[in-house]
């Protein structure tokens, strides 16, 4: 008895160890590896760095509305509570002034402060821990360049227990494993490139792959696409959402660069990606992401439960929704939802109105909106926004509607749920 | 025979149609049908109170509104969401759009204001109140109150809702101008019944015959406007 209490205390003793050991080891990463981002031949490293830090979009978190650029203080909502980006800029007291490059590389690749305290991963640096020493080192040469702004530090505002910033010990040893990406030597030099842009530096995961109860991503364990800034970030992999695996590899640049490609356009968080960083990519970067893309395994991610409509009540808000749809939608989309490109999107046989997270297509009846105003699409078209029109009620028939009309195989859409996209921020 | 021919061409032409996708043209006005469903058909105003008329306003009120809400100097969640990423060239566009829409405007909605209310407002509208370092909206906003171009708006054509809302929105910092925010420091002057009073009377006014902003103003402006930055600018 004495003794399987002892091996219980020493296995448990163990497991303590290892988790600290995994959680706040120190990794100096392999700083022999070579960015596989080749840029062109004289640019200085501060050129160089401007280049990834817009391609990464450090912007889309580190700049609030009407401040300066990388002086932070934009608050990002997430289920665990509100975060406020930091300053970047080289102010000392408020920015990074007093930080090396060697602090930087440990943010990026390590996920530690300068003082060693370990980062939320609101902050993706599950992503950036696949950089280069190099890329990391021109990203920080170049926001030495920008003017030191002082714009005060906002604390985080987290609920318990995440407030607790030392349970990321726990949280690291389950889900981060740092680590510069490993070139796959079965693939060519722009595949890796690719995968190096999409997995590292664009951090495209940090939206599009669904996040588990504790914020890690998993996608082994769930192919979805996330629910991040009220929108959802279709799964990249999945034919039925994201995929691209059968596209025209120049439509998928177009879409990237643009914003808008035959079938598709980008709205909400994705429309600021494209209209911050991926229009300034350079061709053969949008080319890499593309070829990278479009050899994605695909998918199928879950059915997403959700929608509470009996089946009883479905043919009468079809009902209702084609007399909706008839009054204020088929001018622009068609009577059979042909549709009118690029001035209004076909309806009939759009994945992003038939996936099965609603929240999308709820939000552009809500709210409306227009692709980004980007230079190879720089006067679009735009969806009105039909919240103050429409009731709930309206919105989820006029949703079931289309979503189940002309062959379209959509589920239905509650009014309970467009009542829960109202809220929220916009973006 | 070339009646027939004709007949079978018209037809054609029908049948076609059909199965041809929706046509939409690719105007302006098409783009910017997102507006209507809250501006108003041609952003002419709703009955609704609360959504200004934006047709015929000056192009550079117009645009400096669009940046403003832009860079969230003004606070409308839908507005900024709207605008977020377009560029000053588009929003420029945008703006001349709509100052180029000449329609005819409502008559004034009926207004309940006592006699007194009403000669308040229109003592605060041509005289100020230079006591209180108040100058009068005509010093800026023109002689017939329709607003001067580019940059100043008209403040007739425009609901009692609206009017109160936006002196509310300067004084509880919701809406900037460009700095110097000439109209801030106006708002911070004026108390609950001068807003009242001013707004009661514009909102009373039916449309000059000609409606249009004027071109110049007789005299330098009263004060300092970041936001008028073309003819007259200038003190």
């Amino acid at each position: 008895m004495k003794r399987a209490l002892i091996i219980l205390a020493l296995l448990g003793a163990g497991a303590a160890a290892l988790v600290f050991w995994l959680g706040l080891r120190s990794d100096p990463g392999d700083i022999s590896m070579v960015s596989p981002l080749q840029t062109p031949a004289g640019l200085s490293v501060e050129e160089r760095g401007h280049y990834l830090v817009r391609v990464g979009d450090c912007m889309a978190c580190h700049t609030r509305q009407g401040g300066a650029d990388y002086a932070g203080g934009r608050m990002i909502p997430t289920p665990f509570g509100d975060f406020y980006s930091p300053n970047l800029t080289p102010d000392p007291e408020t920015g990074l002034g007093n930080w090396s490059a060697d602090d930087f590389w440990k943010a990026m690749h390590e996920g530690r402060s300068r003082d060693g305290s370990l980062l939320y991963p609101a902050f993706p640096y599950t992503n950036y821990t696949k950089l280069s020493r190099d890329d990391s080192d021109a990203m920080f040469a170049y926001l030495r360049t920008l003017p030191a702004v002082k714009e005060a530090r906002r604390e985080h505002q987290l609920q318990f227990p995440y407030n607790y910033r030392f349970l990321l010990v726990g949280w690291r040893a389950l889900f981060f494993r740092p680590g510069v990406y490993q070139p796959d030597s079965a693939q060519d030099e722009q595949w890796n490139r690719g995968a190096y842009l999409v997995q590292g530096l664009g951090h495209c995961s940090a939206c599009h792959e669904a996040r588990n109860a504790l914020g890690a991503v998993q996608s082994r364990d769930n192919p979805a696409g996330g629910l991040v800034l009220n929108w959802y970030a279709p799964a990249l992999a999945a034919p039925a959402e994201a995929g691209v695996q059968h596209w025209p590899k120049e439509d998928i640049v177009r879409l990237l660069r643009d914003g808008i490609a035959p079938g598709a356009s980008t709205l909400g968080p994705m429309a600021e990606v494209v209209y911050e960083s991926l229009q300034h990519a350079s061709a053969q970067d949008l080319d890499a992401m593309a070829t990278y893309l479009k050899s994605l395994e695909p998918t199928q991610p879950p059915a997403r439960g959700a929608v509470q409509v009996p089946t009883h009540a479905v043919d009468d808000m079809s009902k209702r929704g084609s007399l909706i749809y008839a009054e204020h939608c088929a001018s622009c989309h068609g009577d059979a939802g042909e549709g009118a490109p690029p001035a209004a999107p076909a309806l009939r046989g759009n994945r992003a109105v038939t996936m099965a997270a609603a929240v999308n297509p709820i939000r552009v009846v809500l709210f409306g909106g227009y692709a980004p105003g980007t230079a190879g699409n720089p006067r679009p078209f735009g969806m009105p926004p039909f919240g103050s029109t429409l009731s709930n009620q309206d919105v989820a028939d006029v949703l079931t509607y289309t979503r189940s009309a002309w062959g379209n195989q959509g589920s239905p859409v509650s009014a309970a749920e467009v009542a829960r996209n109202r809220q929220g921020p916009l973006w | 025979m070339l009646r027939k021919s004709r007949f079978a061409a018209l037809l054609g032409l029908l049948m076609l149609g059909s199965v041809a996708t929706a046509a939409v043209p690719d105007t302006m006005a098409q783009r910017m049908l997102a507006c209507a469903a809250c501006h108003g058909a041609e952003g002419r105003a709703t009955g609704d109170g609360f959504y200004p008329r934006i047709a015929g306003k000056p192009a550079g009120y117009l645009y400096h509104q669009l940046i403003n809400f832009r860079e969230g100097r003004r606070l409308n969640a839908q507005m900024t969401y709207l605008l977020e990423r377009q560029s000053d060239d588009y929003l420029r566009e945008m703006a001349e759009y709509f100052a180029g829409l000449s329609l005819p405007y409502p008559p004034p909605q009926p207004n309940q204001a006592e006699p007194a209310r009403l000669q308040r407002g229109l003592q605060l509208v041509r005289q100020g109140d230079t006591a209180r370092g108040i100058p009068a909206c005509n010093d800026c906003h023109g002689e017939k109150m329709t607003g001067v171009t580019p940059d100043i708006p008209g403040l007739l054509g425009l609901p009692y809702d609206y009017l109160v809302a936006q002196f509310g929105a300067w004084r509880q910092g919701t809406r900037h101008g460009a700095a110097p925010d000439c109209m801030a420091a106006i708002v911070a002057k004026l108390t609950p019944e001068d807003i009242d009073a001013a707004a009661s009377w514009l909102a009373a006014q039916p449309m000059p015959a000609d409606p249009h902003p004027a071109t110049s103003l007789p005299k330098p402006l009263p004060v300092s406007c970041g936001s008028v930055t073309g003819p007259g600018a200038s003190r």
